[in-house]
């Protein structure tokens, strides 16, 4: 799992890419955190799913996991391109009804 | 039965992925959607890591997880089962375990879905467990294909 990052003025875009499973998930959590602390001040955060070559459940954790940190710093979580599997799992868990879909 | 494969792994997070891809590399004799496929390889991943994380408290290489896999064609549609075994230490109380967003580990950030979504996106589920002595699930997964003329030239 990678995760590759950009900030265009009040939002943050990031771009993860590779499997999210239960191995993968403590990597990604750390790198996103690190980017909450550091973008504290902007106003919304784009989740860019295009690049997951598969999730599981794992990826619903991640998630709301992120939506709770960034949410404390007052940043809105946004999901961007999910694959038809990842859109499947997320639908099905009610993750959209906290993280908008783009 | 027509066809089938047993894999033995150790109980370590990074065989996750090695899990689901070759059960997916085997349900291909199947000639699957891309849409089945992944529906597999999701179910997989979900029983394989709770092998790892919950029956085996987190992993351990000295402890196993199998995966069994059987081809059925006396249907209409073939049908895939797979089994995945732990001897970890079971669940107590399985039928609270299968409540959508129930979890042992909240503090983890685990979200409770791993059963539902092996029940949603597969056709057969069932668990058995005993506790001190592992879990067993068992899954079947019909394989209707994309394009059954082509199945059919192939077949002939």
């Amino acid at each position: 799992m990678k995760l590759i990052s950009n900030r265009q003025k009040d939002e943050l875009y990031v771009k993860l890419s590779g499997e999210l499973d239960e191995h993968s998930a403590a990597l990604a959590r750390r790198e996103a955190d690190r980017l909450a602390d550091s973008n504290a001040d902007c106003g919304r955060v784009v989740f860019d799913l295009a690049d997951v070559s598969f999730m599981d459940s794992t990826g619903i954790g991640f998630l709301i996991g992120r939506y709770k940190k960034f949410n404390r710093y007052g940043v809105k979580v946004c999901v961007a391109n999910p694959s038809q599997g990842t859109d499947k799992i997320l639908s099905m868990s009610g993750v959209y009804s906290l993280i908008r879909k783009l | 039965m027509e066809n089938c494969m047993k894999l033995e792994i150790a109980a370590l997070s990074e065989n996750e992925s090695f899990a689901r891809s070759a059960v997916a590399a085997f349900a291909l004799t199947l000639n699957p959607t891309l849409g089945e496929l992944s529906d597999i390889k999701t179910a997989v991943s979900e029983a394989v890591t709770n092998c790892i994380v919950h029956g085996y408290k987190g992993g351990n290489k000295s402890e196993k997880v199998w995966i069994e896999c059987s081809v059925d064609k006396s249907g209409e549609a073939g049908e895939l089962h797979i089994t995945v075994t732990d001897n970890g230490c079971g669940i107590d109380d399985v039928e609270r375990a299968l409540t959508p967003f129930f979890t042992t580990l909240e503090a983890e950030e685990r979200s409770g879905m791993g059963f539902t979504i092996m029940q949603t996106f597969m056709n057969g589920f069932s668990v058995t467990s005993k506790a001190g002595e592992g879990t067993k699930v068992e899954m079947r997964k019909k394989i209707v294909g994309e394009n059954v003329g082509s199945r059919e030239r192939l077949d002939a």
